[in-house]
């Protein structure tokens, strides 16, 4: 039984790659996989359909089959057909220059993540220095704008409840409020409707024609299923959305889904939604998501989220570990930079094969590893976490015994500990003779021991 | 509008896609097998029981002779009913009782406590609501607006309270003041954060073991969920042992055929479906008639 549609699509090309030339046949078999594969991944039927028929055809050029590696070819073809089925650029908010001011207005299915993704959509614009208003135009669902009210009140962003009763009136009175109170962008938040309730729709498109949006975004959730092309068929139709926001991409879904939208309405997927917090609306990124979907890993958003999370004392940090050596605190920090990135989880997801190394051994991204290492650097005096040689039999059964783990692990982690101090002192040389060919020779070196060892938790 | 009408209302475009298949009418060919396996695809049930269920049901259609589209279709419901196991036991009539709604963000958990509270107002049944979603901005103020609608009281904390403290009061006070059905919401989470899927374990187990009356455990799923509803409700079986099933949303077009895929394959029977946003649209499930609708039988 396969998880995902990485797993899957890695496993049907690994077979590939051992053959040296393929057959009509073998492309069948990968192009079955590759449906069933991305059925599970709630891509919708039709347009799996298109898209295996579009592989297909390219994966049968005589080229293809006769090169020297052919797998890489059909591997090649997939991603580039699917990255080209999500869109082949990073899609951006286009709001009008000479209006003040600009209108978003959000809508979607009932659950699909509307109010947060307003709340977070005024958080990323007020950081771009915008002055947002949040209309709360749900009149519908109990506490709704209360909802509205509590999140504008903790990212710092007004919201504007009007008399709660007429949707479109409050709509029209949020423009006149953001005119009042000098707000450069409106940004409507509007109940959830299913796309064959009539009275909803019609709801919907009045509110479209009070507040003329610029941009109209439909949120999608990252789960459904193949419903989704109905879903968005409809809400194009009537009221013609510009762009999408995926929600709840935080979880283990593929997205699949939204693959879909993409390719049945034309509209672009402008961001990903990634968790509770306000910052996690992400810049939709296609190449990236079709490389994660076939489980090439997400490289480039590791080093974005890494950036995120690092400030300048740690690049400091970084630059006396060199110099000085690497002590029990920089271990420590190093873990806790890996929490504020979401844990070994995330990450490791994101880094190409990891997925399936974790499948087999899934204690090795067990965060509470994490915790546990914690636990034993922080039984630790500041002389010994500075100085960790100095750690004697006698040390090491105090640090067990006061963070409750085996004299064992404390051995083990100390271990590891001189391991990475070693690599560390390696990188020093490296820096030293400053690159050159035999740099880059002992650099790639290091690189496979660095592979062929253990991750030093 | 009775059960069965209304039943079938939801469910319309779910039949007419099958009918799609059915109307071809006289003998089938292998055609009618393939897009039926496709069809069923198309419901969100899941490749592996698309496949199974047509095999059997074509072996089933070579062994009893069925060629005709309407003995097919017969055959089919019974056959997808079969999938389903029973309720041993409805937690909102064997009272007194005690649930557990948990789901994933937005599946509809406070609206589905909103209206079983009103269902048991109007039932004479003394109810009290506990708002466990301490950490959703506005959750408790959703709920309490449910429960002036419904007439019922609801016991909660403020925003950022544990929630399995929150819990133990609710079972206390239900206790305290004679509730019969006690129903408690709690915060949505995706169950791909361990953190807080060990928080929920933790008010599940509080709420077990302070209550006196059997718990139940309701995973709330959103019809319009695709393959990855498997994975939540494997997650969320495997922390919290569930019950049973709540589906949502089901008067969408979405075929909500995942529920059928996650209650045949982790052995969770359906309480209720939601098929519309007035009180009386959330329904005992049975499985015949949800599949009779399913495949069109009896239009």
């Amino acid at each position: 039984m396969f998880n995902s549609l990485s797993d899957r699509l890695q496993d049907t090309f690994e077979r590939l790659r051992g053959k040296g030339r393929l057959t009509e046949d073998d492309i069948n078999v990968a192009m079955r996989e590759i449906r069933m594969a991305l059925l599970e991944a709630d891509v919708n039927y039709r347009v799996v359909k298109g898209f295996v028929g579009r592989c297909k055809e390219k994966c049968l050029d005589a080229e293809v089959l006769d090169s020297l590696t052919p797998a890489q070819n059909v591997v090649r073809i997939v991603l580039d057909e699917l990255t080209s089925l999500l869109g082949s650029t990073d899609s951006k908010l286009t709001l009008a220059q000479n209006r003040t001011p600009n209108v978003i207005m959000l809508v979607g299915l009932q659950g699909s993540g509307k109010t947060t993704a307003a709340a977070k959509l005024a958080y990323l614009l007020k950081s771009q220095g915008h002055s947002p208003l949040l209309a709360a135009c749900d009149t519908h669902r109990p506490a709704a704008a209360d909802q509205l009210a509590t999140l504008g009140g903790e990212i710092g962003v007004s919201v504007f409840r009007g008399d709660g009763r007429d949707a479109v009136a409050v709509a029209s009175a949020s423009i006149r409020e953001a005119v009042d109170h000098l707000n450069d962008i409106v940004i409507v938040d509007t109940a959830g409707r299913l796309q064959i309730d009539e009275e909803m729709m019609q709801e919907a498109v009045a509110i479209k024609h009070a507040v003329k949006p610029d941009q109209i975004l439909m949120v999608v959730d990252a789960m459904t299923g193949q419903d989704i092309v109905n879903v968005v068929t409809e809400f194009a139709n009537r009221v013609d959305f510009d762009g999408v926001i995926m929600s709840k991409l935080d979880g283990d879904a593929r997205g699949g889904g939204a693959l879909s939208v993409r390719e049945v309405t034309g509209k672009p997927i402008k961001f990903v939604s990634m968790g509770e917090k306000p910052d996690s609306l992400e810049v939709f990124h296609p190449d990236r998501m079709a490389k994660r979907i076939l489980g090439m890993g997400d490289v480039v958003g590791i080093i974005e989220q890494a950036q995120k999370v690092a400030d300048e004392q740690q690049i400091e940090d970084a630059e006396r570990m060199l110099r000085e050596g690497f002590t029990m605190d920089d271990l420590l920090a190093q873990m806790q930079q890996i929490r504020k990135m979401g844990g070994l989880a995330k990450i490791m997801g994101m880094i190409p094969g990891m997925e399936r190394a974790m499948a087999q051994m899934p204690q090795a991204a067990d965060d509470s590893q994490l915790t546990r290492i914690e636990a034993i650097i922080h039984s630790m005096t500041r002389e010994e976490r500075a100085r960790p040689k100095i750690i004697n039999g006698q040390r090491r059964r105090r640090i067990a015994s006061g963070s409750g783990r085996s004299v064992q692990e404390v051995n083990q982690l100390i271990k590891q500990w001189d391991e990475m101090n070693k690599m560390m002192g390696k990188m020093r040389g490296l820096a030293a003779q400053g690159g050159g060919k035999k740099g880059r020779r002992a650099m790639q070196q290091m690189m496979r021991n660095m592979g062929g060892g253990k991750l030093p938790f | 509008m009775g059960f069965f009408d209304s039943l079938k209302q939801g469910l319309k475009r779910s039949r007419e896609a099958l009918n799609e298949i059915f109307y071809m009418g006289g003998e089938v060919d292998e055609d009618f097998w393939e897009d039926l396996e496709d069809t069923l695809v198309m419901g969100d049930m899941g490749a592996e029981v698309a496949m199974r269920v047509t095999d059997d049901l074509r072996e089933r259609a070579a062994r009893e002779n069925l060629t005709r589209a309407e003995q097919l279709r017969d055959a089919l419901a019974r056959r997808l009913a079969a999938e389903f196991p029973a309720a041993e036991r409805d937690p909102f009539t064997d009272l007194p009782s005690t649930v557990v709604f948990v789901g994933i963000n937005g599946a509809g958990k406070t609206t589905t406590v909103g209206k079983l509270a009103g269902r048991a107002r109007e039932a004479g049944v003394p109810c009290v609501i506990g708002g466990a979603d301490t950490f959703r901005a506005a959750a408790i103020e959703q709920l309490e607006v449910w429960g002036q609608r419904a007439g019922v009281d609801v016991v909660t904390r403020e925003r950022g309270a544990d929630p399995a403290s929150v819990c133990y009061d609710v079972v206390d006070e239900a206790e305290r003041r004679g509730a019969r059905l006690t129903l408690i919401d709690t915060a949505g989470r995706l169950h791909t954060s361990s953190d807080l899927m060990r928080e929920l374990a933790k008010v599940v187990n509080v709420t077990r073991k302070r209550s006196s009356v059997p718990v139940t455990v309701v995973l709330v799923i959103d019809a319009t969920t695709g393959q990855n509803g498997l994975s939540q409700a494997r997650e969320f079986n495997d922390a919290l042992e569930l019950d049973g099933l709540i589906v949502t949303k089901l008067d969408g077009t979405a075929k909500g055929g995942i529920a059928l895929a996650i209650s045949s394959q982790l052995g969770l029977p359906i309480y209720r479906i939601g098929v519309g946003e007035a009180l009386d649209d959330l329904q005992t499930f049975d499985a015949l008639d949800f599949c009779r609708a399913l495949v069109g039988e009896g239009m």
